[in-house]
């Protein structure tokens, strides 16, 4: 009950802070592709529309998170806000949970916004929606479990660092996970034992971004495999589990001078 | 039951960026605060009323000893469900309305949503925001975010109220409203635990106070107590005294002084005091006043501080600390 009272009153908060303006820029963006597929041919405007929507919705998605993300509790911390919300019976972990899934549930309004918008454009450039298209909402989804895991790392360095410094962890942290892959095999190719070793540590500690990227493959039709669907979402919550619990095992000893 | 109990609380802050060095915020604190009681934490500025309030309600942890709140141990943060706490210079989120921080507030306690309706509006009058109910928080003055912030202490009508220095910061209009809610809290059979600097409103309100300096508990009891204790002089104002009059009471008075036709002076002597009004009444001089003079909250307070802090600088000077 309190963890939902925090969520949505840090729902309403992103809300009011007009942190939803980025769908205008996001209908321009689309609007302005519309006008522009005008001269392109008819098979890759669909495809283009596709990948430019799906973009979008993940890097302004991926803004929100990381730049609400870092502030979710330090700019409690800094404001003094938390003195008032941990002197009511409110469990810490319980205003931590509250904060991750406020932020969580503005990305998903977000998205979901977006996404209406990127299938009204598809439908105006195609005038009509056939069955294949769902295959978008699967790429939306992992969109979205990347952004939960994102939210999950801007979180604990929120409640255990500056904004500033938050924001550059998180933003290395996703940068890195997106190239997981390539630094393995960069491991793998040096020829160097502690590089090999290094890199691989590197692979299975960090959240593997690549894992949820199927843009390329939604856009040219690709049908997303069920087991992707089960694989990712288990992997994405293990991620959230351990990145939540160890904010809360940091905010618990945490002290407000 | 006791409602507020501290035994042998400390708090250290650790200085310094290579070698941390740790200051005492607070040293082994033994306090009392019985039901129904108003009781100020005196001190000044770094004396250490902050910190105990943050460590009741454990936004800071103790080095050593702990505290009771309702006999509860301030580990269990049920007992929130049961007390209000207004920080010092409060800040809430300015997105929102006073009615909607209230809501929140109290939606935080759990309370149902037409009680929180009621309790929010009754709030809201008592503390004379009614007209500003739909105004954002960022749109208020420093007085009005500080009744907001006595609102939200009193959202789950507690038993026990801390208010961090609850009156700095208002003009002398919001300063006598927040006296008299004080009061009408206590003839609620409330508790209320405030600390301040401002010892006029100590002495107009607290049953009980504390003196903290630097960390230290310097002194605790009964303000009635106290401030009966030095009954140092009786002043006396007499009007259009004839110089003979004043002549033949000289051996009992000191600290003469004559404005306009009134003359006031001082009798040390409480044993003194007969006689100077017989001398009066048969010389017929008029008797404007007469007041025994009491030590002020502001004596009791500098006479408990003054040697400490000396003592203090003095041992500084000693060790050479600047």
């Amino acid at each position: 009950m309190r963890v939902a009272t925090i969520a949505l009153h840090t729902f309403k908060e992103s809300v009011r802070e007009r942190v939803l303006y980025n769908l205008v820029v996001f209908a321009v963006l689309l609007t302005a592709a519309g006008i522009l597929f005008g001269i392109i041919s008819v098979g890759v405007k669909e495809i283009i529309l596709i990948n430019l929507g799906l973009a979008s919705i993940s890097v302004f998605g991926l803004l929100i998170a990381i730049f609400i993300g870092i502030g979710l509790v330090s700019k409690e911390i800094e404001r003094r806000s938390i003195y008032s919300i941990l002197s009511k019976p409110v469990m810490r972990s319980e205003f931590i949970l509250g904060k991750y899934l406020g932020l969580l549930l503005t990305l998903v309004v977000n998205t979901a916004i977006m996404t209406a918008g990127l299938y009204l454009a598809l439908f105006y450039e195609k005038r009509t929606l056939a069955l294949s298209d769902l295959n978008v909402l699967g790429a939306v989804y992992f969109i979205l479990l990347q952004l939960a895991v994102v939210v999950g790392i801007a979180l604990f360095f929120s409640s255990i660092s500056t904004p500033i410094l938050s924001a550059a962890f998180t933003f290395c942290f996703y940068i890195i996970g997106n190239f997981l892959a390539d630094i393995r095999w960069f491991g793998r190719e040096a020829q160097n034992v502690f590089l090999e070793r290094a890199t691989a540590l590197l692979y299975y500690l960090l959240p593997n971004f690549g894992n949820f990227n199927v843009i390329t493959r939604v856009s040219h039709g690709e049908k997303i495999p069920g087991y992707l669907v089960v694989g990712n979402s288990c992997y994405a919550l293990l991620y959230i589990t351990i990145l939540v619990s160890a904010a809360i095992l940091v905010f618990e000893e945490r002290e407000f001078k | 039951m006791l409602a507020v109990e501290t035994l042998d609380l400390a708090k250290d802050y650790y200085v310094g960026f290579w070698r941390k060095r740790p200051r005492k915020a607070l040293q082994a604190l033994n306090l009392c605060v019985e039901s129904g009681e108003i009781f100020g934490l005196l001190g000044p500025n770094g004396a250490g009323k902050t910190t105990t309030l943050k460590l009741l309600f454990r936004l800071v942890f103790p080095t050593s000893g702990t505290a009771r709140i309702l006999g509860k141990d301030i580990k269990d943060v049920s007992v929130h469900a049961r007390v209000g706490y207004l920080p010092e210079n409060p800040y809430f989120y300015d997105h929102l309305t006073a009615e909607e921080y209230l809501n929140f507030a109290a939606e935080l306690f759990s309370i149902p949503a037409p009680a929180r309706r009621r309790r929010v509006g009754d709030l809201l009058e008592q503390v004379g925001l009614t007209e500003a109910r739909d105004v954002p928080l960022r749109r208020f003055s420093k007085g009005m975010v500080q009744r907001v912030g006595i609102a939200q202490a009193l959202v789950n009508d507690p038993e026990v109220i801390f208010l961090d220095e609850p009156i700095s910061g208002l003009d002398p209009l919001g300063r006598r409203e927040v006296r008299e809610l004080i009061l009408r809290l206590k003839e609620q059979k409330k508790t209320v635990f405030f600390s301040t600097h401002i010892l006029s409103d100590a002495e107009l309100l607290c049953d009980r106070v504390a003196i903290l300096n630097r960390g230290r508990l310097l002194g605790c009891g009964e303000l009635s107590k106290i401030l009966s204790l030095g009954v140092h002089a009786t002043e006396i104002v007499l009007e259009n005294p004839a110089p003979e009059t004043l002549a033949e009471l000289s051996s009992y008075t000191s600290a003469l002084v004559q404005t306009g036709e009134r003359v006031r002076f001082e009798v040390p002597e409480q044993s003194d005091v007969a006689k100077v009004l017989e001398i009066t009444l048969r010389r017929g001089a008029r008797i404007v006043s007469l007041n025994p003079l009491k030590m002020s909250l502001e004596d009791y307070f500098l006479a408990q501080v003054a040697p400490a802090t000396e003592k203090a600088r003095e041992k500084q000077a000693r060790l050479g600390v600047r």
